[in-house]
């Protein structure tokens, strides 16, 4: 079980988080007017990367707040947590 | 790991035309031990790849061999190769809880695997290999009121369906498993349960290397330590993989590489709906036999059989997140035992012996993927989740059928990729169903 | 049998308390500190099993975890049994009983014993060849054979009557091991200020070194046991260490996160056992980690290898030297390495007679010489080629091997023995490291696997790190130490250290024979009966990867998951394809290290603990009044409340006609609630719901439909405006959690920019439903002061009121149809709340009615409940609920989904109603339903969700969703059961009030 260090509350045990899967995808403005193609690629396909993937967690057994982490599915290993709305770190 | 088969050893190489001639039996096994056993040939050779093949299959776990095992068989294909990129049933073939079943709710899920399950009932013989399937009963156990309303309905299902699914009470779940803890007492006591007598398990090896050899007696390549590194597109159809041994020829591709579904349709510039996530099993020390049935219960998350050896099988869930390092949170198999115990208390004093996971690619409506895709050439049978093992004789036949006859057959029509644009899924998720 | 091979003193048992235990019936006696193994050795026992395949006789082989052979069923029959013991851990106490596994009638004649006669036609994976005909044998025939000889022990057939515990621990710096690296590792670390936690398997700390008293190993100029034992009570003051004992280490996960287990009562009698705790798992997270987790000895693999007797070399020197146990009277050392040398020195010292067999040719090793010189028999280059002695070794044949050590010439020589101590040198444990990820590298110059890279804050030290020299250990411990803890000095910088050191060795992996190896039994896997003819064959086939050549010989898959075997195998495998060791890696070392209890993994978890189960503020009444419960998620649900001795059925017809007739009340606590607040509170609503919430007055009430994103009804329930900006939202009871989940990762990753703030109230307001036409009469008598008048208080509408001084919210909503209420007030005032109601009730014969009661209401009235008549494929427009999707509104969640082409076909399965054309007959919910019995094959329409026997309308209702559902009402469908056929017709959904008349009665 890894640790989490969430930017809000620092490190916690990975027990305290659920995740929320691939980082980035946003919802579109007008769903209405994507294909069902589009649609269908927002809602279901993903990138399930091997490797280093951004991706959503919270913090549901503390603050609840959600935020981005980037960890390398190979291995486990985070290699930055940052909050909603903030630019990924570059390194 | 190094595998000794690039090593090219004199002696390990024989021709495999003296292969099936070297037919399994108790016959067979009594000449040979005369002499020490020591004039078995090798199940299957030990090729280097060909320049070009009719097909290639890409991933050489239960379901990628049977896969190729059909199409030889009955597609008369016989220049095609499974490439392996470890080695073959190294994957969720060696690492699942081997259980076999049919009793799903919906039509399209039902004929699938009960087109399987009859595959398996005659497995051995048709491969020539004991697969030691032994239908020793599924019981799937409610715990809640709505767990029995969907439980019956699944029941009812099946029985329309012709599968062998009948209702328990919770007197006859008793009667069935005695060691099951039906106390009316417990946190979420068992309020009757469903049992299809035809289901059971099956040694999981055993269906590997049974296909394997069988498909290689049929000619088909397996090359194993070959790890594809690119599909090659001409616009939209397939020219061939490059692997770690060269680049090979072939106008059909058929992927079945499980977890690393995704990493594969990366290469091929296609997305899919799938997640890959951690699944961990466990087993017990041996002890002698003390269930002779499998028992199942989503309610509570615990599902035990006991193998051939005396080893408790037990079944732990997935984690929720990504994760590639085939191995899960501890967190998931204390929630697993805890549930164990609460059903039979008399496991208390048992031992886990070992405890490992895999990787499992699930799709949003827990049913796989057996189709075409938009390049030519291209097919891809994934996203089985957690009860991949199951459908393995079925998954083989079926995309076998979908790749010679580059559309699909009706058992696996509805599992084609495009069901997530147009909405139609197979949600055994939201059917309540058990995705084990 | 009534020697007694206890023939010394020693300090490390307790000579003045003598224990007795029974072993197969029979008492015998041992010490205090003794493990069964030790204290059945000293009773000159040494048969104590059969194996798994061929049920040959096994004995005592090693002193450890390692122990493949001497595993027993420990406890009697009864609650406290346990199999698969290993007898080399098991301390004694007072009323042990151990027995023998996997034979019958007895250890000494094992009817089993027939397969070794067998044993040439049952190679490997030969059941992979055969029982396939004829086909129905295998069911009848050779499966239930295969399965009856399957297993060791036996399953306990009785709850625990022991409980188990879990424990966190955090700390700067985790030691494993409890030898000297270990001790002098902990000693460093928690010297400079860190926070030290020491674990050790065993009873007492020191490993090997503890019992080491010869005079060619020394510390600062003393006898290393001495310098040892020093410091060991040095480090029983230190202020930063904790010292576990009896702990051992299970699993290393990533992040140094890692599972022990300490054993608390495993070495006491039943007597001592009173807090019943057995176990206790420590969950543990270090910054840093100290692994010295010290080497196994290897085994040779020779023919007839297996045979009682047969012992590990340095596990014969623990037993004379720490237990005071000979292990025969005539020994003999069968060696590759000079560390033999010291058991044969040992014994000798004792006066036990011991000779020596070394297939190298000399060597130059000072322990050598003094055997020489003590006199001791040596037969150089000389390998055993087979042994004799079925329940106990009787004589072993040793011939000279040949130069290049491939073959054995010259003439046998049968030497006699009653104990035959291997050694093939040393394995260092680094399970543990591969466990945590860290991958190793391969020595060539003693053939052994070792730590290599790592990504996690750990090292690993001692001969678990290759070093398998006294001077080593220290020299190089130290300075692994400074540099991991980041130490200039250390106390223990300057210590002299003299030993042995290890000369000439000489490794074979297979030892060469006289007879073909067809015709031999040189075993690798003790407890699995794999020998290296089978690795062979299993070569042959075609199985080469050593995962493959594992499974395919089950090697390394007993108990004790090839601790012994796994180097040898793939030795083995090697030699045998001519390949390099190391180059074929090894198989993968899984958690746990030794077995794990399962009541250890689970803790306090169980029983009443399982779950956590929710109660409502009201919960003891329901008790009180004899309510049968339903689980709901985690709560617990009143779910009908029997009188005297009614029925389910008769409950539920009598509180539902009570309901309608005058008034009954609901326990509705267990309903989510959310509070939202923001001043885009509406804006929020109008996108998770799909109807629109701008227009809704404060004080008003509006149920809403949440959906997933795909379109299918995810929950629903009625929000009430309490204020400009403040809603309190209600869910589903199982929903709860899950909801505001999803709210608040829309809220904070799709929507950052609205301001709206989410609360979960559902343990702070407890709720009771008052419904009936008798339900106003009641609201008035508990609140005087509101007036309850349609024009001031009309159904969806909400007030602020005061009951005895406490506020509550009243809301006018109904899911029974009936004119009704729903009281919330703070959960402490819940009880009291509902004892009002029914106090102020009674006159109306104000009915209790639970969740069974509140299912037939609503679907008298056709209101769905998610998760009962949806089940994640239901769109609103399925469930005939068009009127809440609203047009207007350019987007919610789900919206887009209900225009896919398959979520818009008009004939998907739709919400309808069913009659049974016998009134009398209920559908039974989960039942199919078809049009066409007879075609084939049969198609399903879809099926009944809730079904009811309706008290108020006197006849059977049910809901179902059927295929285009919605254009077949009227119509004559049929519902196939097992027995019979139901003759049902699609009905309109709502069955009672359907202007809803009964809402402003």
């Amino acid at each position: 079980m890894f640790i989490i260090t969430c930017p809000f509350c620092g490190e916690r045990d990975q027990s305290e988080f659920s995740a929320g899967g691939e980082a980035h995808i946003v919802r579109p403005k007008q769903p209405t007017e994507l294909s069902d193609d589009e649609w269908a690629d927002f809602l279901f396909m993903r990138k399930n990367i091997k490797g280093v993937q951004f991706e959503r967690w919270n913090h549901a057994h503390g603050c609840r707040k959600w935020f981005n982490v980037i960890r390398d599915t190979s291995n486990d290993k985070i290699h930055a947590v940052y909050k909603m709305g903030e630019k990924p770190p570059t390194k | 790991m190094c595998n000794l088969k690039s090593l090219n050893i004199q002696y390990l190489s024989s021709n495999y035309e003296k292969n099936m001639k070297n037919n399994y039996s108790i016959f067979s096994l009594l000449k040979n031990s005369l002499s020490y056993h020591e004039n078995w040939h090798q199940a299957w050779r030990d090729p280097e790849p060909k320049k070009e093949y009719d097909a290639i299959i890409i991933g050489g776990g239960g379901h990628g061999l049977a896969t190729a095992f059909y199409l030889a068989k009955k597609h008369n294909m016989k220049n095609i190769a499974v490439v392996e990129k470890g080695w073959i049933g190294g994957g969720n073939t060696g690492r699942n809880t081997t259980i076999i079943r049919s009793n799903y709710l919906w039509d399209a899920s039902a004929g699938l695997y009960d087109h399987a399950l009859k595959l398996w009932e005659n497995l051995s013989q048709e491969i020539n290999y004991n697969v030691m399937f032994s239908q020793r009963g599924v019981m799937n156990l409610a715990h809640n009121l709505q767990d029995v309303r969907d439980l019956k309905r699944r029941t009812h299902a099946n029985r329309l369906n012709g599968i062998d699914a009948v209702w328990l009470t919770t007197e006859e779940v008793k009667k069935f498993c005695p060691i099951i803890n039906t106390s009316p007492d417990i946190r979420y006591p068992v309020l009757g349960g469903t049992l299809q007598r035809r289901a059971g398990t099956a040694r999981h090896d055993a269906v590997a290397w049974g296909y394997a050899r069988a498909a290689d007696a049929m000619g088909v390549d397996i090359i194993q330590n070959c790890e594809v590194k690119g599909i090659k597109r001409y616009g939209d159809t397939v020219e061939g993989i490059d692997t770690t041994k060269g680049f090979i020829k072939t106008k059909k591709i058929g992927v079945v590489a499980a977890g690393h579904s995704s990493v594969i349709a990366n290469m091929a510039g296609i997305r899919l709906p799938l997640e890959s996530k951690p699944l961990q099993a466990l087993v017990s020390e041996p002890v002698k036999p003390i269930i002779d049935t499998v028992v199942m219960s989503n309610a509570v998350h615990a599902y035990v059989s006991q193998s051939d050896k005396g080893e408790l099988v037990i079944g732990a869930g997935t984690d929720a997140y990504v994760s590639y390092t085939q191995r899960g949170s501890h967190d998931v198999v204390e929630g697993t035992l805890k549930a164990i115990l609460e059903l039979y208390p008399i496991f208390s004093r048992m031992k886990m012996l070992r405890q490992w996971g895999g990787i499992v690619d699930i799709c949003p409506d827990a049913s796989p993927i057996i189709s075409k895709t938009n390049i030519k050439g291209l097919y891809f049978n994934c996203g089985w989740g957690t009860g991949g093992f199951k459908a393995t004789p079925g998954s083989g036949d079926l995309f076998a059928h979908t790749i010679a006859n580059d559309e699909p057959h009706k058992l696996n029509a509805s599992f084609n990729i495009n069901r997530f644009v147009s909405g139609d899924l197979v949600d055994e998720h939201g059917a309540a169903a058990v995705a084990h | 049998m009534s020697e007694n091979f206890r023939s010394l003193e020693t300090k490390f048992l307790d000579k003045t308390n003598r224990i007795s235990f029974k072993y197969n019936g029979k008492k015998y006696y041992g010490y205090k500190g003794d493990t069964l193994a030790s204290a059945l050795l000293s009773n000159g026992i040494h048969l104590i099993g059969r194996s798994f395949k061929y049920h040959r006789p096994r004995g005592i082989m090693t002193c450890g975890s390692e122990e493949p052979n001497a595993i027993v069923q420990i406890g009697g029959t009864g609650s406290f049994t346990e199999p698969n013991v290993r007898a080399t851990e098991q301390e004694i106490y007072e009323g042990l009983e151990a027995s023998s596994q996997n034979c019958w009638p007895s250890v000494e004649f094992d009817v089993g014993g027939i397969n070794n006669f067998i044993s040439p036609v049952i190679p490997a994976g030969f059941y992979y060849k055969t029982f396939m005909w004829p086909k129905k044998l295998w069911y009848s025939l050779y499966e239930p054979a295969i399965r009856m000889s399957a297993g060791l022990g036996k399953s306990p057939t009785q709850p625990d009557p022991e409980l188990y515990d879990h424990n966190h621990l955090h700390c700067d710096v985790l030691v494993v091991g409890g030898g000297i690296s270990g001790i002098i590792a902990a000693s460093i670390s928690s010297d400079n200020g860190n926070n030290t936690v020491l674990i050790d398997d065993k009873n007492s700390l020191g490993g090997s070194t503890i019992f080491q008293d010869d005079e060619n190993f020394k510390i600062n100029d003393e006898i290393s046991s001495v310098w040892l034992n020093n410091q060991i009570k040095k480090i029983k003051n230190k202020k930063n260490l904790i010292i576990k004992h009896r702990t051992s280490l299970a699993a290393y996960h990533s992040y140094n996160y890692l599972l022990a287990r300490e054993n608390l009562a495993d070495h006491k009698s039943l007597n001592e056992r009173s807090n019943k705790l057995r176990q206790r798992l420590w969950k543990i997270r270090a910054k840093k980690v100290i692994l010295a987790t010290g080497a196994i000895e290897r085994p040779l693999i020779f023919n007839n290898n297996d045979r009682p007797g047969v012992m590990l070399a340095n596990s014969v020197k623990k037993y004379i030297d720490y237990f005071g146990v000979r292990c025969g009277n005539k020994n003999i050392i069968f060696t590759n390495n000079d560390s033999a040398y010291e058991t044969a020195i040992s014994l000798n010292k004792k006066g036990i007679n011991v000779s020596i067999v070394d297939i190298r040719n000399n060597s130059s090793s000072i322990l050598v010489k003094n055997a020489k010189d003590a006199g001791i028999k040596i037969y150089w280059n000389h390998t055993v080629v087979n042994t004799a002695g079925y329940r106990r070794i009787k004589s072993i044949q040793i011939m000279k091997m040949s130069e290049d050590g491939t073959n054995v010439i010259d003439s046998k020589i049968n030497l006699v023995c009653d104990n035959l101590s291997i050694s093939g040198g040393w394995t260092p444990m680094v399970h543990l490291f591969t466990q945590s990820g860290g991958k190793l590298k391969f020595r060539d110059s003693d053939q052994v696997f070792l730590p290599n890279v790592t990504t996690s804050d750990q090292i690993s030290i001692g001969s678990c790190n290759g070093d398998f020299e006294l001077d080593d250990v220290i020299k190089n411990t130290i300075s692994e130490c400074k540099n991991f803890l980041s130490l200039s000095l250390t106390d223990f910088d300057l210590l002299k250290v003299n030993c042995p050191k290890q000369k000439e060795s000489k490794n074979i992996w297979l030892l060469p024979n006289d007879k073909p190896l067809g015709k031999t039994k040189p075993f690798l896997d003790f407890q699995n009966d794999s020998t290296a003819k089978d690795i062979k064959l299993a070569m042959r086939e075609g199985f080469r990867s050593i995962e493959h050549v594992k499974r395919y010989t089950t090697t390394g898959m007993g108990t004790d998951q090839g601790k012994l075997a796994n180097m040898h195998a793939l030795g083995i495998i090697s030699e045998t394809a001519g390949v390099k060791m190391g180059t074929l890696g090894t198989t993968t070392f899984r958690p746990p290290y030794t077995p794990l209890t399962f009541g250890t993994i689970v803790g306090r978890n169980v029983g009443t603990f399982f779950d956590i189960a929710r109660k409502t503020p009201m919960h003891a009444w329901h008790e009180n009044r004899k309510a049968k419960f339903e689980n709901v998620g985690q709560w617990k649900r009143a779910w009908y409340y029997p009188m005297d001795d009614e029925s389910i059925h008769q409950a539920v017809q009598r509180e539902s006609k009570a309901a309608r007739e005058s008034a009954g009340i609901l326990d509705a606590s267990t309903l989510g609630k959310i509070d939202i607040k923001g001043t885009d509170a509406s804006e929020f609503l109008n996108r998770v719901y799909t109807n629109a919430w701008s227009k809704l007055g404060i004080g008003k009430c509006r149920y809403g439909l949440m959906l997933n994103e795909d379109g299918m009804v995810y929950d629903d329930g009625v929000t009430t405006r309490l204020d400009e900006n403040h809603y309190v939202m209600t869910t589903t009871t199982g929903g709860a959690a899950n909801v505001l989940s999803k709210l608040e990762d829309y809220l904070q990753t799709e929507w950052p920019e609205l301001d709206v703030w989410l609360t979960s109230v559902t343990d702070q307001y407890a709720t009771a439903s008052v419904c009936g036409p008798n339900s106003k009469n009641i609201l008035k008598k508990l609140f005087p002061k509101v007036e309850f008048n349609d024009e001031n208080f009309p159904h969806m509408s909400f007030k602020n009121a005061e009951l005895d001084g406490i506020n509550c919210r009243i809301m006018r909503i109904s899911f029974t149809g009936e004119h009704s209420y729903e009281i919330n007030i703070e959960s402490k005032y819940g009880k009291s709340l509902w004892e009002k109601c029914m106090d102020e009730g009674k006159e109306f014969n104000i009915t209790p009615y639970g969740t069974e009661t509140m299912h037939l209401l609503r679907a008298e009235k056709g209101f769905i409940i998610v998760g009962q008549d949806t089940d994640g494929t239901m769109t609103p427009i399925d469930l005939q609920m068009d009127w809440i999707v609203s047009k207007k509104k350019y987007d919610f969640i789900g919206k887009r989904s209900l225009y896919r082409s398959d979520t818009m076909r008009e004939d998907r399965k739709q919400l309808v109603g069913l009659l049974t054309d016998n009134p009398n007959e209920v559908l039974e919910e989960g039942a199919q339903i078809v049009q066409d019995e007879k075609k084939q094959p049969i198609e399903m329409l879809g099926h009944v969700t809730s079904s009811y026997f309706s008290p108020n309308l006197n006849k059977s209702i049910a809901l179902a969703v059927i295929k285009n559902g919605k254009k077949l009402k009227g119509q004559k469908l049929l519902v196939p059961m097992k027995d019979k056929t139901i003759k049902v017709t699609v009905s309109d959904y709502i069955f009672f009030d359907s202007k809803n008349e009964r809402l402003n009665a």
